[in-house]
């Protein structure tokens, strides 16, 4: 069961808002996306820039870029690993990463390198406090 | 609440006197030439497509309102504006520019001629304490009242509808660019057929204590409250310029496209009338020109654009998403070899090259009414 909105408990998060989901039955594959609060600060997501399958992504890189009616912001590699897909959806429904961000709005599939180190990232406690300080 | 010309906590912004209905009704304020404004409420998509589907309110208190009156208003009115306001009949309204010496627009403002002598005013919020001064320079009996009083725009295909059942039936018979005032429910309201959004619909302006009350009857009434973030994306669709991003004191009326705000056959002195004698007389280096995104992505005021594969030529001066047409639109100065429809170039989006076409003004234009 997918919830769109809050923090959901079993993802991971970064400080900049990203989400990581890891596949149950295969760890090393793992969804990413923006968070609830990301997509409510943007406003309306009207455009997703994303490189393509097979590109390298390096933890706490910039692996894309969201438009939204107001503003364009920055998305961050959560891990070191190699995209296998894109959500395209998004091309002609950027809206669902408003809609739905940990669902039908994701936005990458990554295969995690060997060697990547998630210790980084925050659980789903760490990130709601992280957003109660900022 | 009344006229809160105070400035608000933090920041020395100034609230509207709506703000409590505003917060009701959910919106995110953003700060915005010196007042803490709704940027948004739904979302700026919801609310854009509001207001070009069917109806939505803005409150636009922050533009700066002032009454001028007497028998000399409309000379002395003439003496700082391009249009001719002697020719402007009681009960009309025109767009017009304050312009300096050398022929740029200082501003661009709306001017009201109401019965007995009186002229309303509306200026950007950004310019209105220049502008007030400039009026008070030529006009003894000014009269600011942005404090005191309410603005609020009703514009979408169902807006004089609504407006008709909300406020007085004679407004379905005004025809665009008419004013009148009207006694609703005890409170004075100057209503005008206007607006800023390529839409239909009219700008009310009544007492800021009893504002509220018509702020509720029109969202009862079916308006969707819609804020700064849809007002800037539907005024972009629509082509109209923003003063401070496509024109400034830098830039004159004819490149801009807004020849049409410039009276030049009457012999009356104005600021700036040699310039604009004389720039209207030239050949334009440079054009007020509408792109169109040919690719996906999002062009912004700022970013460079380039002939294909080439040099930088300009800067946007707006750009943005269109949620009607569904791609990036943007305006910008073009050279006159680059200035006609169908001209392709290439806007620089943080180091993409976006291509882009030189389209016919403006990105959308309302259905005719049955």
């Amino acid at each position: 069961m997918i919830t769109d909105s809050g923090v959901p408990d079993g993802l991971r998060y970064t400080a900049s808002h990203e989400w990581l989901r890891r596949d149950g039955a295969s760890p090393v594959e793992a969804t990413i996306g923006i968070t609830d609060f990301a997509q409510d600060q943007l406003g309306d997501v009207v455009y997703v820039e994303l490189p393509a399958p097979g590109a390298r992504l390096s933890a706490g890189e910039v692996c894309g870029e969201i438009e939204s009616t107001k503003t364009v912001a920055e998305l961050y590699a959560p891990v070191d690993g190699e995209l296998t897909a894109v959500n395209d959806e998004l091309n002609d429904a950027p809206e669902l990463v408003n809609a739905s961000p940990y669902g039908d709005g994701w936005l990458l599939r990554v295969r995690i390198a060997d060697d990547a180190d998630l210790g980084g990232l925050l659980d789903a406690d760490a990130y709601r406090a992280h957003l109660q300080d900022s | 609440m009344g006229g809160d010309a105070e400035p608000g906590e933090g920041g020395g912004l100034r609230n509207l006197a709506l703000r409590d209905r505003h917060e009701s009704a959910g919106a995110r304020f953003a700060p915005f030439a010196g007042w803490d404004m709704p940027l948004q409420y739904a979302g700026t998509v919801r609310e854009h497509e509001a207001v070009r589907r069917r109806v939505g309110v803005f409150d636009v208190s922050h533009l700066g309102r002032a009454w001028l009156r007497g028998r000399r208003a409309a000379s002395l009115l003439r003496s700082v504006t391009t249009f001719d306001t002697t020719t402007l009949a009681v009960g009309k309204a025109h767009y017009s520019l304050y312009c300096n010496e050398a022929g740029g627009i200082d501003d661009d403002v709306f001017v009201y001629h109401l019965p007995g002598e009186r002229w309303l005013v509306v200026h950007n919020a950004a310019n209105a304490a220049q502008d007030f001064e400039r009026l008070r320079s030529v006009v003894d009996d000014a009269d600011e009242v942005t404090g005191d009083t309410v603005m609020l725009a009703v514009q979408g295909p169902e807006a004089v509808k609504l407006l008709a059942r909300v406020l007085d039936e004679s407004i379905a018979a005004l025809e665009p660019r008419c004013c009148i005032e009207l006694d609703w429910s005890g409170a004075p309201v100057l209503f005008a057929r206007t607006g800023y959004t390529g839409e239909d619909g009219g700008e009310c302006i009544t007492d800021a204590d009893r504002a509220g009350v018509l702020w509720d009857a029109l969202v009862a009434a079916g308006a969707a409250p819609a804020g700064l973030g849809a007002r800037d994306t539907l005024r972009l669709e629509a082509a109209l310029p923003l003063h401070g991003n496509d024109i400034d004191a830098t830039t004159h009326p004819y490149e801009a496209g807004l020849g049409f705000a410039v009276s030049l056959d009457d012999e009356a002195p104005f600021t700036g009338r040699e310039a604009l004698t004389e720039a209207q007389a030239q050949p334009r280096r440079r054009r007020l020109c509408h792109l169109a995104a040919r690719e996906r992505g999002v062009p912004r005021a700022g970013q460079a654009v380039c002939r294909p594969g080439g040099e930088a030529v300009t800067q946007l001066t707006s750009g943005g998403f269109s949620p009607t047409l569904g791609l990036g639109i943007a305006m910008a100065y073009l050279p006159a070899e680059l200035a006609s429809p169908g001209v392709r170039l290439e806007v620089d989006v943080r180091g993409r090259a976006l291509p882009v076409e030189v389209v016919r003004r403006p990105f959308y234009r309302k259905e005719r009414n049955p």
